[in-house]
């Protein structure tokens, strides 16, 4: 608890809350968050849309990051919990039929539909999970995979609900009392267009799930997954019950992803059962291999990567067009960015773009202590000196380091 | 009655696609404990230059097969090198995200190399070109699925038999340690794997592409190869032989769900998942498989 910086009566909090503690990231924080409301203010319909839609992606993302990143599970089925979520908050919110052939709708609110969403998607994760994560190994991961199919097959069968092979349209809108999050609304008297509106709910939201993963990664339960990721014989050996943990991190997965997927469907208005695919799937796992396993900003960093690039492409059109009619398109280029990129990553930097950044972060350290070092003690030169030629004692460096700035 | 044998005709036909597909994850399996997760896209990846061998370069059915097979090995072996050589002791998480990151990459360069103008699905025979005998049509295409499987099954047996790299690739996937101390040279054995299973990717995916009656070339082939992981988990992860009954099996799981599903009370589209469903009531019951080694962990 030596950490550097000011500290303030609202340190504990800020602890407490995961925010950033050191000067530097807050002051990211800062930027992030001035980026955003510029963005929102003035950036424009279609940027806000897309800010939106990579928003529910993260929450998502979360989700998968919890099951695969912390507690190691290799799952494919994000996509189908994510259909379970959506197909339940449609359900439950949409509009009662009005013609024969109508998909079912109990016309019930948003503080029902949006926590059930991920209620169902959650309890089909905890029927599921027992025969699934019982298999060590990547046997999940063949399991989800059958899953998508299964749910492919179920939305598309499943019509009272689900609207068959078209999909359904009448999704509900988040609404809380006469406001409605879903159009245009003014707001202390200012116009806002609907996907302005739709931020609004969104961004508390996203930063709820957020805080509460990075918490619960480091409270109990969380540590007992990544002791699990890391090696399950000796996690057992602690006293950790690994059927638990697993089951714990997937249901939680389950639920983030279905009240992702109630939220995707609610934003766009349509689902369609292929929406629901394979490939959404392996969006997210690139999404978090790009981003960061285990880490809450690589979820949301990569989330933005696979998910608002493709789609900031082809709203603004900025890819040359050809002059034949045989273009790529966004969606396939970045298909291959990402291919690429989880190569890349997996091969050099596991840890994902936050890894990058965390090492940018001590090479940035390391030249201001050379610099530090020149003027003040020898001892930290001396250690900087031997962690160059032993970059496993970075640990150690920094402590040292610590140390020799202290009494400043 | 003539409606069975038709589909028991189809479904070994297309589960001898299916015990190809399964070889192939099952050989690189047994070598290096890799799933390889873009085995379906290899498929698609040879099944493609198949097609533009024969439908815009103009090449006969074999060459470009063999086109097909060299390209596939290529990838294979060369991602074997390149990419997982540089896995070694990585948890197996990584080494199968790395294996779906290939299969992002191949899917979507062939999606892009197709573009909008498909190239016609190879076939050694006609599409329609059949024999029939009492009412029940025996494609020639799906004849010779069966034939070239039977071959390949044989083949493959000789060589992990007779010759002295199948006896090194037999001695690594019973114990690496052993096989090392006994000179035999792992990083030549995982090529090995990687090669054949590339090459009986090309054939399996030809012979899919054949028998699914498609006259264009259809970029869902590597996801309709999937159905091969029934296969695997069927026949037993780590055995050859099961690979081969697991694929002929859930073939014929396939193709008579799909033909009784006619009858409609199990829904459109039953027979995509019965595969599944199948190999879900196998991890229940004996999730080693029929053949497979009984080293599967539960916890």
């Amino acid at each position: 608890m030596s950490a550097p910086g000011p500290v303030g009566s609202s340190a504990p909090v800020a602890a407490l809350l995961g925010l950033p503690r050191s000067s530097r990231s807050r002051a990211l924080a800062l930027v992030g968050a001035i980026l955003l409301a510029l963005i929102f203010l003035f950036g424009g319909d279609g940027w806000v849309s897309i800010l939106d839609f990579t928003m529910v992606a993260a929450i998502a993302a979360l989700g998968l990051n919890v099951l695969s990143g912390y507690a190691g599970q290799i799952s494919l089925g994000i996509a189908f919990f994510m259909g379970i979520g959506a197909y339940t908050a449609a359900w439950l919110g949409g509009s009662p039929p009005q013609l024969p052939g109508d998909p079912a709708g109990l016309g019930l609110s948003f503080v029902i539909w949006l926590p059930a969403s991920g209620i169902v998607a959650a309890f089909i994760g905890a029927l599921i999970g027992p025969t699934a994560l019982r298999l060590k190994g990547f046997y999940l991961g063949i399991v989800t995979l059958a899953l998508v199919f299964i749910g492919q097959y179920l939305f598309i069968n499943l019509r009272v609900i689900t609207g068959g092979q078209q999909g359904r349209f009448n999704f509900p809108a988040p609404t809380i009392g006469d406001f409605s999050f879903a159009s245009p609304n003014p707001i202390f008297g200012v116009q806002l267009t609907t996907n302005q509106c739709f931020f609004l709910p969104l961004l508390p939201l996203l930063a709820l799930v957020a805080v509460f993963i990075a918490n619960i990664a480091r409270s109990r339960p969380g540590r007992a997954w990544q002791a699990v990721r890391d090696n399950e014989t000796a996690a057992a050996i602690m006293g950790i019950n690994l059927f638990e943990a697993k089951i714990g991190a997937f249901v939680l997965s389950s639920f983030l992803a279905g009240t992702a997927g109630a939220l995707d469907a609610s934003l766009s208005g349509i689902a369609t059962p292929g929406t629901w695919s394979l490939l959404l799937s392996i969006q997210f796992i690139a999404a978090i291999l790009i981003g960061g396993v285990a880490s809450v900003w690589g979820s949301i960093l990569g989330a933005a990567f696979v998910f608002a690039i493709p789609t900031a492409l082809n709203t603004f059109s900025l890819l040359p067009q050809n002059a034949s009619s045989t273009g790529i398109s966004s969606g396939d280029l970045s298909a291959i960015f990402y291919g690429l990129l989880i190569i890349v990553f997996l091969l050099f930097e596991p840890a994902g773009i936050i890894g990058l950044a965390r090492r940018i972060r001590t090479a940035n350290q390391r030249i201001e202590t050379r610099r530090k070092g020149g003027e003040t003690t020898t001892a930290t030169t001396t250690a900087v000196a031997s962690s160059e030629r032993e970059p496993q004692l970075d640990v150690e460096r920094m402590d040292l380091t610590r140390r020799a700035d202290a009494p400043q | 009655m003539t409606l069975f044998i038709q589909l028991m005709f189809s479904g070994l036909a297309l589960g001898s696609d299916y015990a190809l597909i399964a070889l192939g994850f099952t050989i690189i399996f047994k070598a290096s404990e890799v799933i390889n997760f873009a085995q379906g896209e290899f498929l698609l990846v040879g099944t493609f230059v198949v097609s533009t061998a024969m439908f815009s370069w103009r090449l006969g059915f074999f060459p470009a097969v063999l086109l097909g097979m060299g390209v596939t090995v290529l990838i294979g072996v060369i991602f074997e090198r390149v990419v997982l050589r540089r896995m070694i002791g990585r948890p197996p998480f990584t080494i199968i995200m790395v294996t779906i990151g290939l299969d992002v990459l191949l899917l979507t360069a062939v999606t892009i190399l197709v573009g909008s103008n498909s190239p016609g699905a190879p076939a050694p025979f006609d599409i329609v070109s059949a024999i029939t005998v009492g009412g029940v049509k025996f494609g020639l295409n799906a004849l010779a699925s069966i034939v070239i499987t039977i071959l390949i099954c044989v083949a493959l047996y000789a060589f992990l038999r007779y010759t002295r790299y199948g006896l090194a690739m037999r001695a690594t996937a019973i114990d690496q340690e052993a096989a090392r101390a006994m000179g035999i040279r792992i990083s030549t054995v995982y090529a090995l794997a990687w090669g054949i299973s590339g090459a009986i990717a090309t054939i399996g995916g030809v012979f899919l592409a054949a028998g699914a009656g498609n006259p264009v070339f259809d970029v869902g082939l590597g996801q309709g190869a999937l159905v091969a992981f029934p296969a695997i988990i069927l026949g037993g992860l780590d055995s050859i032989p099961g690979a081969v009954v697991g694929g002929v099996v859930i073939g014929l799981v396939y193709v008579l769900t799909q033909g009784y599903e006619a009858s409609g009370f199990l829904g459109v589209n039953f027979h995509t998942i019965s595969p599944y469903l199948v190999m879900i009531l196998v991890l229940l019951i004996r999730p080693y498989g029929l053949f497979g080694t009984r080293k599967v962990e539960r916890i």
